[in-house]
């Protein structure tokens, strides 16, 4: 990898991306509710009845989206994630499916990418809300190369799709196939899913364990056939860098007539009122490697 | 079971059938003050303004009408089973499991229905994207949304009315029916809430079908308008 290629943040990526396909898809749309204007000023003053900012107003930012997809267009909302999917969260629930439209509603920051915003800027819910509604796909990409790929097959397709952009990365991307998990490891004692960018960490916090690791970067649809195939002992540890649980309804629904033992492990429900760093919120929430190790160490009977 | 077979084909149909259509849905004459409000209204805008018929209810350049105020439907399925997009007959599965007409409408279950509505202050803020959209593909059909004085107090509305105005949407056309339902009111009139943020105003009589046509075949003066349709209070 290069040096170049390294300091690409996903959201620069996406902007560089977007950018690139306003120019080649005369469908592609993006709505903007201040947030996110100066990645994509280029885009705006070459594309303006196309890439919209509509100032301060995150309902209207996914109506608008609702609107130019009814009028034929296929919109990119983007923002903050708590901007993005909470509190416009009626407007994502009845402006798009529900009227038989798709839009991509890209985010960044993540459950915490930006600790020091407190609460108000941390949105580690976003994922669990999201698969309350029918027929989303959801991207939890780990690496600015997966996000490219997630992204040009999001605006060729025409559905609602979820893409949850993250500060934090994995080294290298990983081979994947959208929608499916990829095998990072194969071992015997149990299955342990990492979800976007969880991957470098699980890995090297079961480096010593015999375990496969599933990689997922599509959660929903939630592929259970993949999780099926792997598991051999009915251990599962599910690694989510949102909401824990986010994804346990599923792995029990994969495995519904195999007894099973199931370590959901994510962001813990509370009012978290630290700063900081997004390490030391890792480890508030037990998601660093030593922590991970520790719990998936315990879990297996170690 | 109403016999249809006496009804007349839908072309044929006027203003003088529509209280027999919405009777179908209610089970006789008395209906929803909500579905009175519009009716006019509704007529007005299908029978003499909208570029729109159930063979172009596709045509990417129709005219596009957006109810947002989707409670007490009766009158907006009426006038579209008179203008022939929707089947005289199913007018009496009203409400029913199977119907595609429900208590709000279903844009994915009634042909010609633009916009899925129930929850308020949806509809503005969908039309100001589809008037966006129509404008980036350069497409010619306007766009005219039907809201509610009370719908109003949804701040959702706010938010488009400023937008539309800065943008200077004139393919944008609201029309709100205003029969004084809203609680706490609008100091000055719902007309001015849209004049400061550069609309251009009118308010008519919501029953003065003259008057309605006339407001909505103003001719674009690039900003965006609002016909205000005051109908009797408690309509």
């Amino acid at each position: 990898m290069t040096a170049t290629a390294t300091a690409d943040t996903m959201r620069d990526r996406f902007a560089r991306v977007t950018t690139a396909l306003l120019d080649d898809d005369p469908r592609l749309a993006v709505v903007l509710a201040e947030i996110g204007v100066s990645g994509l000023a280029r885009a705006m003053r070459r594309h303006p009845d196309r890439v919209i900012n509509v100032g301060i107003r995150e309902q209207l930012m996914i109506s608008v989206a609702s609107g130019l997809a009814l009028s034929g267009l296929r919109p990119i909302a983007h923002s903050y994630t708590p901007f993005l999917v909470e509190r416009p969260f009626e407007q994502v629930k009845l402006d798009l499916a529900h009227q038989g439209v798709g839009a991509i509603l890209v985010s960044v920051g993540a459950s915490y990418d930006w600790p020091e915003g407190g609460r108000t800027h941390q949105a580690p819910e976003d994922v669990a809300l999201l698969s309350t509604l029918p027929d989303w796909t959801i991207h939890v990409p780990g690496h600015p190369d997966e996000v490219e790929g997630l992204l040009r097959a999001a605006i060729a397709g025409d559905g609602n799709v979820y893409l949850r952009l993250s500060a934090q990365a994995n080294a290298a991307p990983m081979p994947i196939d959208p929608g499916r998990f990829h095998v990072a490891r194969r071992g015997s004692r149990a299955v342990v899913i990492a979800a976007g960018p969880m991957l470098d960490r699980v890995l090297e916090a079961s480096a010593e364990l015999d375990v496969t690791v599933l990689y997922a970067t599509t959660v929903r649809p939630f592929d259970a056939e993949t999780l099926r195939a792997e598991v051999h002992t009915p251990a599962v540890v599910l690694v989510e860098p949102y909401l824990q649980g986010t994804s346990a309804l599923w792995v029990s629904q994969a495995l519904r007539d195999k007894p099973h033992r199931l370590l959901s492990l994510g962001v813990r429900r509370m009012e978290h009122r630290h700063y900081g760093t997004p390490e030391q919120h890792d480890e508030a929430h037990c998601l660093d490697v030593a922590s991970l190790r520790h719990r998936i160490g315990q879990f297996l009977g170690r | 079971m109403t016999d249809t077979t006496t009804i007349p084909s839908p072309p044929t149909l006027g203003y003088d059938d529509l209280p027999r259509l919405v009777a179908l849905m209610t089970g006789d004459e008395k209906h929803s003050t909500s579905a009175d409000s519009t009716l006019d209204v509704l007529w007005v805008l299908y029978h003499r303004v909208l570029n729109v018929t159930p063979a172009s209810a596709d045509d990417p350049d129709r005219d596009r009408f957006l109810l947002s105020k989707g409670h007490g439907p009766m009158a907006y399925y009426a006038v579209l089973a008179a203008k022939g997009f929707i089947p005289i007959e199913t007018l009496a599965t009203f409400g029913a499991y199977d119907s595609p007409l429900g208590h709000h409408p279903d844009r994915l279950l009634i042909p010609g229905v633009e916009i899925s509505s129930g929850s308020l202050g949806h509809g503005l803020p969908i039309a100001v994207g589809v008037v966006l959209g129509l404008r980036a593909q350069e497409l010619g059909g306007r766009v005219v949304v039907l809201v509610g004085d009370a719908e109003f107090d949804e701040g959702s509305n706010h938010e488009a009315i400023a937008l539309a105005g800065r943008l200077g949407l004139d393919r944008l056309t609201v029309v709100v029916v205003d029969n004084r339902s809203a609680t706490h009111g609008w100091p000055g009139g719902i007309a001015g809430r849209f004049e400061i943020e550069g609309w251009a105003a009118a308010t008519v009589d919501g029953r003065d079908h003259a008057a309605l046509a006339a407001a909505f075949t103003e001719e674009p003066i690039g900003r965006p308008n609002v016909v205000v349709a005051v109908v009797e209070e408690g309509a």
